[in-house]
């Protein structure tokens, strides 16, 4: 299935080229990061469509995932 | 012995008070509010000779300790009529700190065809001078006129035409280290309350003075250094910041959908990543501009820039989040070149970014200029310049004033200061302080984004209820206590998640006096400045009634969450300290 992969700031550049991933149903968004091989200590805060859902929510077709190292600001 | 500048307007008397009894150890904001609590009648007219103006630097500001430079700005403000605390950057706080002055009080009143006054500050005292060339300018060529005269040294705070014409989203300029009266007390219509007093600038030079001596210098300079590291090592303050400046958040706050669009319409924007932080960034370096850089000396988070245009000239700096978002997303502009001059403009008018943000919003739901058209907002602003102009008056009189003007009824604002960048239904801590902090809508004032999006000291659901009043609380007091130190208050990042940084901060204050503040002493100092700031609002009129935010946030679902805001203002009562 397919699924909107973004990553933001310095992770920006493990991007998938079209912003989106094809994965295996079943697939969570720590499959996501393993396959964009983003190291873990990197990320902060993965969104699966604007929430905190956490790592191992499992994903549905076009779903839409943010992932984030930390940042802040205001 | 730190002292108090008072300052006669009317009869340009200047006497220099001791720092005792009710103003006994404060500093920043905690004196700011202690003062207009103790000294202004809370049912004022904002603009009359019962107002006073208070600026005052923190406990730490003048110290090597990394980020005091912060300076707090106060009064009761024309634009909400409740206590106003303004927080800002610049190099001005830490000169008045090297002459040991705690803070400088305008009182009184010029009669009303009085000519605009500088008054100029060093070691040898305080002077009024009339420069007449400078009346009526832009704070860029004030500045400048100003800094020919009296050097490159000196640090100034000064307003533009909007503070001398009295319009009430004015705000309040100082330089930075390189001289850009970019910095600002932006919120609250300080620039105002400063132009009825017929003050055009203060210039402070602190050459020759010998800055005050910490009391315990080998205590102070281990706890200093633990603090230095303390911000260099967590992610925000360290890396985070550093990088992409405060924009970084548009992404995330877009991701998150809580970032506002066409007036709080939307919580997405389609092209927020036009205006993002990354975005701003690549701009800065194809154009030789500066991805880096302080507010002030001994800042380690380094969030401003230098943002320069097509040409490669230097069109501003202290280009924040809430400004590209106010003049973004917020009216659908994404030409981030023509936000930037929207931010010049503001600086230079001296205006607030996020409070002309929301006006010019106002005039788009009205139909005065067309939504998306940044060119439109820049020809709009630039009446501001010209005192006799009635549309540039009205803009300039801010969010609720506009929309009065044109009849609009969907306005963004608690006790008639806009709300800034977060919408409160999609981020419900930082909604809570939107609608109790004593300061009108503002985020600075317990900034719940931490827990509710960010993940930083905490992991608190934006969209439901639980937790959220509980974390607005106890940010609104550790901001408050945060605003007496001089500390920028984006150590709190830092703060929030490291065990041993309270600890360090008293041991700076300790040090720094001679004296024994514990980390407790820390909460206490926010709960007694919020007692103040909350019996002066109560004794100007505002009752539980102004604690809410506007009805349209109430009956409107926000995309793409589809959430309303359900907190009662009798719920939100837990959130303030009580008097």
């Amino acid at each position: 299935m397919k699924i909107q992969v973004s990553c933001f700031a310095t992770l920006s550049k493990y991007n998938p080229p079209d912003g989106y991933l094809e994965v295996e149903d079943g697939a969570t968004p720590a499959h996501i990061l393993d396959k964009l091989s983003i190291p873990r200590d990197e990320v902060k805060i993965v969104f699966v469509n604007g929430q905190n859902s956490g790592k191992e929510v499992v994903l549905k077709e076009n779903d839409r995932v943010g992932i984030f190292p930390a940042i802040g600001g205001g | 012995m730190a002292r108090i500048l008072r300052v006669n307007t009317r009869n340009k008397k200047v006497t220099n008070e001791e720092l005792t009894g009710d103003y006994a150890g404060l500093g920043g904001r905690g004196l700011t509010s202690r003062v207009v609590r103790k000294e202004v009648s809370p049912t004022c007219h904002p603009l009359s000779s019962q107002n006073k103006l208070v600026v005052a630097s923190g406990l730490l500001t003048g110290t090597n300790a990394a980020n005091t430079g912060r300076l707090s700005v106060g009064g009761k403000s024309p634009l909400t009529g409740t206590i106003k605390e303004s927080n800002a950057g610049g190099t001005f706080s830490q000169k008045l700190a090297k002459l040991d002055i705690m803070g400088i009080i305008l009182e009184d009143k010029p009669e009303p065809n009085a000519h605009f006054q500088t008054l100029f500050i060093n070691k040898d005292g305080a002077k009024f001078l009339e420069i007449p060339e400078i009346a009526g300018l832009g704070t860029y060529d004030a500045s400048a006129r100003l800094f020919e005269q009296f050097g490159s040294k000196v640090g100034i705070m000064v307003i533009g035409p909007a503070g001398e014409n009295t319009r009430l989203a004015s705000s309040i300029q100082f330089t930075d280290p390189k001289g850009n009266p970019s910095r600002a007390a932006g919120r609250g219509g300080l620039g105002a309350l400063m132009g009825s007093k017929k003050i055009k600038a203060i210039v402070i030079d602190s050459e020759g003075a010998k800055a005050p001596e910490v009391a315990d210098k080998e205590a102070f300079k281990a706890a200093a250094k633990r603090w230095a590291e303390i911000l260099v090592n967590h992610p925000v303050t360290g890396q985070g910041l550093p990088s992409f400046g405060t924009s970084i958040l548009i992404n995330i706050i877009n991701e998150a959908g809580t970032l506002p669009t066409k007036n709080f319409r939307d919580g997405r924007f389609d092209k927020a990543a036009d205006i993002s932080g990354e975005k701003m960034v690549e701009f800065i370096n194809q154009r030789k501009g500066v991805a880096k850089e302080g507010c002030h000396a001994g800042c380690v988070i380094q969030c401003s820039q230098k943002y320069c245009d097509e040409k490669g000239e230097y069109l501003t700096s202290g280009f924040e989040y809430e400004t590209v978002w106010a003049f973004g997303s917020n009216l659908l502009i994404s030409n981030m070149d023509h936000i930037a001059m929207l931010d010049r403009l503001c600086d230079d008018l001296g205006l607030d970014t996020i409070e002309t943000g929301t006006t010019v919003a106002m005039a788009m739901e009205a139909g005065i200029i067309p939504w998306g058209d940044g060119q439109a907002a820049i020809d709009l602003l630039k009446k501001i310049y010209d005192p006799k102009d009635y549309l540039g008056a009205i803009i300039g009189n801010g969010t609720s004033f506009t929309a009065e003007a044109f009849g609009v009824d969907r306005v963004p604002v608690v006790k008639k200061q806009s709300l800034p960048a977060y919408d409160p239904r999609a981020a419900k801590g930082v909604g809570v302080t939107y609608a109790t902090t004593p300061m009108g809508a503002d985020h600075t004032a317990g900034y719940a984004i931490c827990q509710n999006i960010l993940k930083v000291g905490g992991d608190i659901d934006p969209l439901g209820k639980e937790g959220n009043i509980e974390v607005s609380k106890n940010l609104q007091i550790a901001t408050a206590a945060v605003d007496a130190t001089g500390f920028c208050l984006f150590v709190a990042f830092a703060v929030l998640d490291t065990d041993d940084a309270l600890d360090t901060i008293a041991r700076l204050i300790s040090a720094r006096f001679g004296i024994n503040f514990t980390a407790d002493d820390i909460g206490k100092t926010g709960i007694e400045i919020l007692k103040d700031e909350y019996s002066f609002n109560r004794d100007a009129g505002f009752t539980l009634a102004h604690d809410q935010l506007p009805d349209f946030f109430i009956n409107e679902e926000l995309p793409p969450h589809k959430v309303k805001w359900d907190f009662t203002a009798e719920e939100m009562q837990k959130a303030k300290v009580e008097i």
